[in-house]
């Protein structure tokens, strides 16, 4: 769940075995609360880009760049301050929806959210929905009235904005 | 481009990086490579625990400022190293560990990384949050490479441990081999030169400061940087403490040396620390034994921190002025500019502090008490080692005498573990430091109970011929957790006791070794001679008290200006 103190942090690492242990294991061995990681390839082939929710102070976040920049798998942090960034997380939720009438005001509220229906079955809708990890916070509330059956969030990846970015030398 | 096997590549990347010694011991997941060491010059050195193989390579390594190699079969072999991998880790010493493993999937073999194979164990798993950074090799092809940025990663920046795991069959497998000596890491680019503004602004705080000490760590030693911290000392006359892990770094028998800090350091460091308005530490990592609570260290003094690994700045302690860079690079510059203002206040108040500081808190043993104790045996050490004598120590009480009573005068010639405590590192330490310094003396301070955790390697010693000198203040119990037992759990002794087993002088003796017994302060001293004439290892065991305390001491939970004991 996000929070005030949440920050994110973005990587660009070595797309090989066991880079994700090691940071994992630096995070648990230093006692870093991560919130979410989400990673995936980049642009450039062998690089992989790694972005990490945790809650801390801004000592706390300042050490994990540093001991993140330790690590030889990592090329590239940056701290991405909230106010400066894109950043998006998806959720896939399964909702009951047994009558006409609770089908139609799920899918209102989706709507609203700019959620899509992906997926109907007799007993459920599948909804997809992307947006700040807040927006998918209360569009979840919302749909707890109509009981979920089955939840699966990306945890939130991130870029800056305006053309900065997070280059790597060649 | 060459054509040959995997070992062959193997042994030629490492005489390439001008390796002249391995410790090891062999299985049948390295057999190819020892099947190697037949044709190549590299010494091998068959120890007789993996620990001891880590610790001896640890020992080369910090006496010797080179790298220092380990080998291990894969399974047991491999996982017998994790001690000695952990200490060099804490210690930021530099070694290469290499390690066999099972084989990877290949036409002709069944077996492949990953079933649970005999003698398997996930080594790279195991030792990722203990090591710099670690490879297992996927191809033959990759050894060459993989060996020359092993060598760099652990030698550069802030050293440590590396370990490469190589299935078996990479080891018979024929490949092109490429032994350009082109580095290229993207991810590690190790920075150490200063930032001038950082070396201005910290010269300005040091030209003003009233009571500078300067605090100096392992990171000084690592560097080479101890005559250039001499000129810092004498040209700012300020006086020098240092870490536990620093100490070697500035003579301690110099005018301006305060000793070690710490829950047992000399209790002058701790003093003058406290009293200090500008600190300048360099390479040090404020350790929680160094620095005791962190409200009460250095709490009046502007702090100047200089470390090449940018991750310590700020971890433990706020600073004012960060410099993240080489400590010689860094030295050099500061001291460039002081000598150019041309400082030399000659007795400042300072200076006549720190020199009544000594005189009053740092009084020599006693000479009318003639009865075993460390204090005594100690000082008395000091006067018979020439200068040059490698010093290395177990861990516990012993340990701390040492730090406290044994004057280290020169850079590499105190070697201990001071961030792990690994009981059993210093006597194969002193086998690798002997085999890095032939000509020097070398000698392990140990305890009872830390020298029988790899007491074996007597046997490597005695039959590599490598004589090095151990002396076991022998007091019966695994001293230091008495102490705490003493002092914190109302004497409720649980679990410490040694007894009188072994005989140390008979195990000496059935190892090969020369066993010698020392019961006054004058046999002492005659054993001590005896040894450093002798070209075999000797063993000297000295009954002493199992009641005596380290002190002084700064009780767990208390700031290093609350210590209590005398010295
Ligand atoms: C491998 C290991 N096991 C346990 C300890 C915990 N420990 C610290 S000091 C100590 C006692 C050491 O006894 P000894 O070697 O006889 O030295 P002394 O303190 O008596 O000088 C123990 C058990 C340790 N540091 N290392």
């Amino acid at each position: 769940m996000e929070t005030s103190n949440t920050k994110v942090i973005a990587a660009i690492v070595e797309n090989k075995p066991g880079v994700l242990q090691c940071i994992a294991n630096m995070f648990r061995r230093r006692g870093f609360n991560i919130e979410s990681i989400t990673v995936g390839h980049t642009e450039k082939k062998g690089l992989a880009r790694m972005t990490i929710t945790l809650s801390g102070d801004d000592k706390t976040i300042e050490q994990v760049v540093k001991q993140m920049n330790k690590l030889i798998d990592v090329i590239k942090v940056n701290y991405l301050e909230k106010e400066n960034i894109v950043a998006r997380e998806l959720a896939l939720v399964k909702v009951k929806a047994l009558d006409s009438k609770t089908r139609s005001d799920a899918i209102n509220c989706v709507e609203v959210f700019r959620g899509r229906v992906v997926d109907v079955s007799p007993e459920s809708l599948t909804i997809e929905i992307t947006g700040t990890s807040h927006k998918i916070d209360a569009f979840l509330n919302l749909m707890r009235s109509y009981g979920i059956m089955e939840l699966a969030r990306t945890g939130l990846t991130a870029l800056s904005r305006g053309a900065k970015s997070i280059s790597v030398d060649e | 481009m060459t054509e040959m096997s995997g070992a062959k590549a193997l042994i030629k990347s490492l005489e390439k990086q001008k390796v002249d010694v391995i410790f090891g011991i062999l299985g049948g997941a390295v057999l190819p490579i020892y099947d190697h060491f037949l044709n190549s010059e590299i010494r091998h050195i068959l120890c007789r625990h993996e620990q001891g193989a880590a610790h001896a390579a640890e020992g080369y390594a910090r006496a010797s400022g080179k790298p220092g190699v380990c080998l291990a079969t894969s399974g047991p072999g491999a996982t017998n190293l994790v001690t000695g991998i952990a200490n060099a880790y804490m210690d930021s010493a530099p070694i290469i560990a290499l390690t066999g493993q099972v084989p990877t999937t290949s036409a002709n073999t069944t077996y492949m990384i990953g079933r649970d194979s005999f003698q398997e164990a996930d080594i790279v798993g195991i030792t990722s949050p203990i090591t710099k950074y670690n490879f297992q090799l996927k191809t033959a092809a990759e050894i060459p490479e993989t060996v020359k940025n092993a060598f760099y990663i652990a030698t550069t920046g802030r050293p440590g441990p590396v370990l490469i795991d190589i299935p078996k069959n990479l080891q018979t497998e024929i490949a092109e081999m490429d032994f350009s000596d082109k580095i290229g890491i993207k991810g590690y680019k190790p920075r150490s030169k200063p930032h001038p503004l950082q070396i201005k602004k910290a010269v300005k705080l040091l030209m003003k400061a009233e009571k500078p000490v300067i605090l100096s760590g392992g990171g000084v030693i690592i560097s080479n940087a101890a005559n250039e911290l001499l000129k810092t000392a004498e040209a700012l006359i300020a006086p020098v403490a240092t870490s536990f892990m620093g100490k070697g770094s500035f003579p301690e028998n110099h005018p301006l040396s305060i000793g070690c800090i710490g829950m047992h350091g000399n209790p002058v460091a701790n003093k003058l620390l406290c009293e200090a308005d500008v600190v300048l530490a360099v390479g040090t990592r404020f350790s929680d034994r160094a620095t005791g609570t962190l409200d009460t260290f250095c709490s009046s003094a502007k702090k100047i921190h200089i470390d090449i690994d940018a991750a310590e700045i700020g971890k433990n302690i706020e600073v004012d002025i960060p410099i993240v860079a080489d400590a010689k690079k860094t030295l050099r510059e500061i001291n460039n500019r002081i000598l150019k203002q041309g400082k030399n206040r000659e007795d400042t108040p300072w200076k006549i502090r720190v020199k009544e500081t000594k005189q009053q808190l740092n009084q020599p043993p006693n000479k009318n008490d003639k009865s075993l104790n460390p204090k005594s045996l100690l000082f008395e050490l000091r006067k018979i080692l020439p200068n040059d004598t490698i010093v290395t120590t177990e861990v516990g009480q012993n340990q701390m005498w040492s730090a406290l009573y044994f004057n280290a005068l020169k850079p590499r010639t105190f070697i201990s573990s001071g961030g792990l405590g690994t009981m059993g590192f210093g006597f194969p330490a002193a086998i690798g430091a002997k085999v890095a310094c032939p000509n020097k003396p070398v000698v392990d301070i140990a305890g009872d109970g830390s020298f029988r955790m790899t007491e074996q390697e007597l046997a490597t010693s005695v039959t590599e011929d490598i004589p090095v000198i151990v002396i076991v203040l022998n007091n019966s119990v695994l001293g230091m957790v008495a102490q705490w037992q003493r002092l914190f759990f109302k004497k409720r002794y649980s679990a410490i006791k040694l007894g009188n087993s072994p005989d140390f002088v008979k195990l000496a003796e059935a190892y090969g070794a020369q066993g010698l017994r020392a019961e006054s302060l004058k046999e002492f001293s005659e054993a001590v001679k005896k040894a450093l004439k002798s070209d075999v290892t000797t063993v000297i065991d000295i009954p002493i008290s199992s009641e005596e305390d380290v002190t002084p001491m700064v009780p767990p939970g208390c700031g290093i200006n609350a210590q209590v004991g005398k010295y």
